[in-house]
């Protein structure tokens, strides 16, 4: 119990960082992700090419060299954003942009395979009545590749939990990084250690497929 | 649903709208990427002194030799977490709870935590054991591991019943079933999930960076942090380039080995790989 | 452990191959530190000292990213700093040749286990002497006494001149490091963690830390690399006294050869010629070399 008490402060202020750059980098990386994946499945060409170049470029590369590229990268060309409104300094910031930048090319996967379950008879339908690609994509078939991307959607998030821990060798000090400070600062043991943080990983991990699975269930009661 | 049935082929006032967005975009591309190459050059990031290492044999030879560590991690990695999956795939698929119940836990236990706090962990534990090399590759084993112990469930359970009843029938035991009927008939549809695990592999051992493991990022990051070069971009625009052909031909196997399969009429199991992977 | 010192010799035989091919390139590296004298010693039959002597090479354990103390130019085979040269001098009264050494890098938390599983033989590796790793290894020594201290960009030298101006001042060390703790506890500092002191001096050259804090010597191998925009700030506020570490930590007869042998490089001048060549080179005063601790 004490082990508990005395790893508590810890786990706390690295998850509340942990909590930020994931909630963060989903938002971001989702509406980005959703920007490429209606440029992969466009009519435009030049808008396909570069959906499919991002995806392939980004979703190849290791997300250490995005943040090598992006956290020793931009400050030299003085670019040092920082959010100081709500809180976050500039590693943070850089973090949340490498997370988002990389994520961005999975969630994009995500939904095109969503969107590729839907049965095309029903985008020939939308056609046959006169709509748009723009109305085809957004009115029908979206809402219903919905559903078919709760799964993969949730397996990226649950990618990206598990990717802010990065963070922890570019100055964040998030939940992983906090693992070499309580090994300092407490007695409790290594392995001990590990499974509190890894306790705190597991619980984020069981929300975000508790949600994924409470969203499939209504929409499949929808029907 | 291939994309050409969102929408029409385009008739001439399509085209000619298609060919103005086109434009719009391919000049907010090149404007984006000109900002950013002009605010480099600015800041002399893209002199021929931050490429010269390139040009320096011993460098280069020094990160090829980075280049081979991670490979030879990645692969031993992927070699032991195949066997690490079949052992906990079977340990999943038993009859007996006693197996069942701990196969579940590891495996989801080890499929939600960050490979880089499993690194730090086994490198303060038992380093004296591991070093840098091992705790890279039995973090990436273990994590890799559960991830292919779930394919390879997949891949049993999409065994068509009647195989295994027919082998039931003939006297099998269930050892035997899973060993002799249902296993090797999976092993083909796991191929393409297997590979694209390989992917996810060859990018953790850049984790390594973190630990000090002898990797190319590792390697990479000696030369830019170096006062004589300075050139975090140009290291990490090569290490980039390095990976996305590396990472992309394996994609590209594994993407041919899928359609071949589609074609034969089998099923394929798909993994999580596609999300996963830092 | 047979199995590893082969291996050793195969690398030792590919860095000296490509220390030759260097040496073609004529470039400024290595050599240009103190001068070694190589002999051969009289060690008992059996002891550590006798099977480095008769296998004719040693493996150390150093620094590859710390400028001064153990830094590696990339490309390059051998490193160089003031622990490269008290590990020649040691070497050296082994009978072993400068190019016999195999370096190995070594990073703050492998030291120990690589020490332990044979991995190096010794560590020279600005290797702070305390209790807890003394429990586990030994270290002889100390050579070289220094203590945690402040690195500021040249323009904030007059505002944060130590330690009491570092609250909520954002300050980059080594994950999880003392250095590290102690600023954030008792100065209120704003912790930035990296992987490397080389990667903190690099955030403080791009603006986004304010100051980098742990051993002086560190601080001043950096400072010497680019003294017109870095600088050493303070009072050093703890002691690091620097020892060598080697394995087990029960083995007497090798803590004494290696104390022998650091009083021995202070007594005939390469310890000073030595640091002049490297941390000497940051401009400050060659200190008073430290007693050594007796051996347990």
């Amino acid at each position: 119990m004490s082990t508990l008490a005395e790893m508590w402060p810890f786990l706390r202020a690295g998850f509340t960082n942990t909590l930020v750059l994931l909630a963060l980098s989903l938002v971001l990386s989702t509406i980005l992700g959703t920007v490429l994946a209606s440029m992969r499945v466009s009519p435009v060409l030049p808008l396909r090419a570069f959906g499919t170049s991002y995806v392939n470029i980004f979703r190849n590369t290791p997300l250490v060299v995005m943040f090598i590229l992006i956290v020793e990268g931009f400050p030299p060309v003085d670019i040092r954003p920082n959010i100081e409104a709500i809180g976050l300094n500039t590693f943070e910031t850089l973090a949340v942009f490498a997370l988002t930048i990389y994520t961005a090319a999975f969630v994009c996967e995500a939904l095109r395979s969503g969107v590729n379950t839907v049965d095309p008879g029903q985008a020939e339908a939308a056609r046959a009545v006169g709509m748009t690609f723009t109305q085809t994509l957004s009115v029908i078939v979206l809402p219903q590749a919905f559903r078919a991307v709760i799964p993969p959607l949730a397996s990226v998030y649950i990618a990206l939990t598990k990717n802010t821990s990065v963070a922890a060798a570019f100055g964040v000090v998030e939940a992983t990084a906090q693992l070499s400070r309580m090994n300092e600062q407490t007695v409790a043991g290594t392995g001990v250690l590990f499974f509190g943080i890894a306790a705190g990983y597991v619980v984020i991990v069981w929300v975000i497929s508790g949600i994924a699975a409470f969203l499939e269930r209504q929409v499949a009661t929808a029907r | 649903m291939s994309t050409s049935v969102l929408f029409d082929v385009p008739g001439p006032r399509a085209r000619a709208r298609h060919a103005v967005y086109a434009i719009v975009v391919v000049l907010g591309i090149l404007a984006l990427l000109g900002y950013f190459g002009w605010r480099l050059w600015d800041a002399d990031q893209i002199t021929p002194e931050k490429w010269a290492f390139l040009n320096q044999p011993s460098i280069v030879k020094d990160l090829l030799r980075g280049l081979l560590g991670t490979v030879s991690m990645a692969v031993t990695a992927i070699v032991l977490a195949i066997v690490f999956g079949a052992v906990f795939a079977s340990g999943r698929l038993s009859d007996h709870l006693i197996l069942r119940l701990p196969s579940i836990a590891v495996i989801e236990f080890f499929r939600a935590v960050p490979v880089l706090l499993m690194m730090f962990t086994l490198l303060f534990s038992f380093q004296s054991i591991l070093g840098t090399y091992w705790s890279v590759v039995v973090a990436l084993v273990l994590y890799n591991g559960s991830v292919l112990a779930e394919v390879f469930r997949a891949g049993i359970l999409a065994v068509p019943k009647g195989q295994s009843e027919a082998a039931y029938a003939v006297g099998l035991r269930k050892g035997q079933v899973l060993r002799l009927i249902q296993a090797p008939q999976a092993v083909s549809t796991m191929l393409p999930a297997i590979i694209s695990q390989c992917v996810v592999a060859l990018k953790d051992t850049a984790l390594g960076y973190v630990i000090g493991a002898f990797e190319i990022a590792r390697r990479g990051k000696l030369i830019f942090t170096s006062l004589e070069h300075n050139n975090p971009i140009a290291v990490g625009l090569t290490l980039l380039v390095v990976f996305v052909i590396l990472n992309y031909s394996i994609s590209l196997l594994a993407r041919r080995l899928e359609a071949q399969m589609r074609r034969r009429g089998k099923k394929v199991v798909h993994t999580e790989a596609e999300a996963a992977g830092a | 452990m047979r199995f590893v010192r082969t291996k050793t010799l195969a690398t030792a035989g590919v860095v000296a191959l490509s220390m030759a091919l260097a040496a073609c390139g004529g470039d400024e590296s290595g050599g240009d530190g103190a001068e070694v004298e190589v002999e051969e010693g009289d060690f008992p039959e059996g002891s550590q000292m006798a099977e480095f002597q008769e296998a004719g090479e040693i493996t150390i354990g150093v620094k590859f990213d710390q400028p001064g103390i153990g830094f590696q130019q990339p490309g390059e085979d051998t490193p160089t700093g003031f622990d490269i040269e008290i590990g020649e001098y040691v070497a050296g009264k082994l009978g072993i040749e400068p190019e016999n050494i195999g370096w190995r890098e070594t990073v703050s938390d492998n030291r120990e286990p690589f020490l332990e599983n044979g991995t190096v033989d010794l560590v020279i590796a600005s290797y702070t002497i305390n209790e807890e790793r003394r429990a586990i290894v030994g270290q002889a020594g100390p050579y070289y006494t220094t203590g945690q201290q402040i690195l500021v960009r040249e323009e904030d030298a007059e505002t944060i001149d130590g330690p009491d101006k570092l609250s909520e001042v954002s300050v980059c060390s080594v994950t999880g490091s003392t250095s590290l703790e102690n600023v954030v506890r008792d100065y209120g500092a704003e912790p930035a963690p990296f992987d490397t002191y080389s990667a903190c001096v690099r955030q403080l050259q791009n603006e986004t830390v304010d100051a980098v804090t742990t051993d002086g010597a560190i601080l001043l191998g950096y400072a010497a690399q680019d003294p017109d925009n870095l600088e050493v700030v303070g009072e050093e506020f703890s002691e690091e006294p620097y020892g060598i570490g080697y394995y087990p930590n029960d083995d007497t007869e090798m803590c004494e050869f290696l104390n022998e042998t650091i009083q021995q490089s202070i007594d005939d001048g390469y310890w000073a010629e030595g640091f002049e060549a490297t941390l000497g080179q940051s401009g400050i005063e060659t200190p008073d070399p430290p007693e050594q601790d007796p051996c347990p």
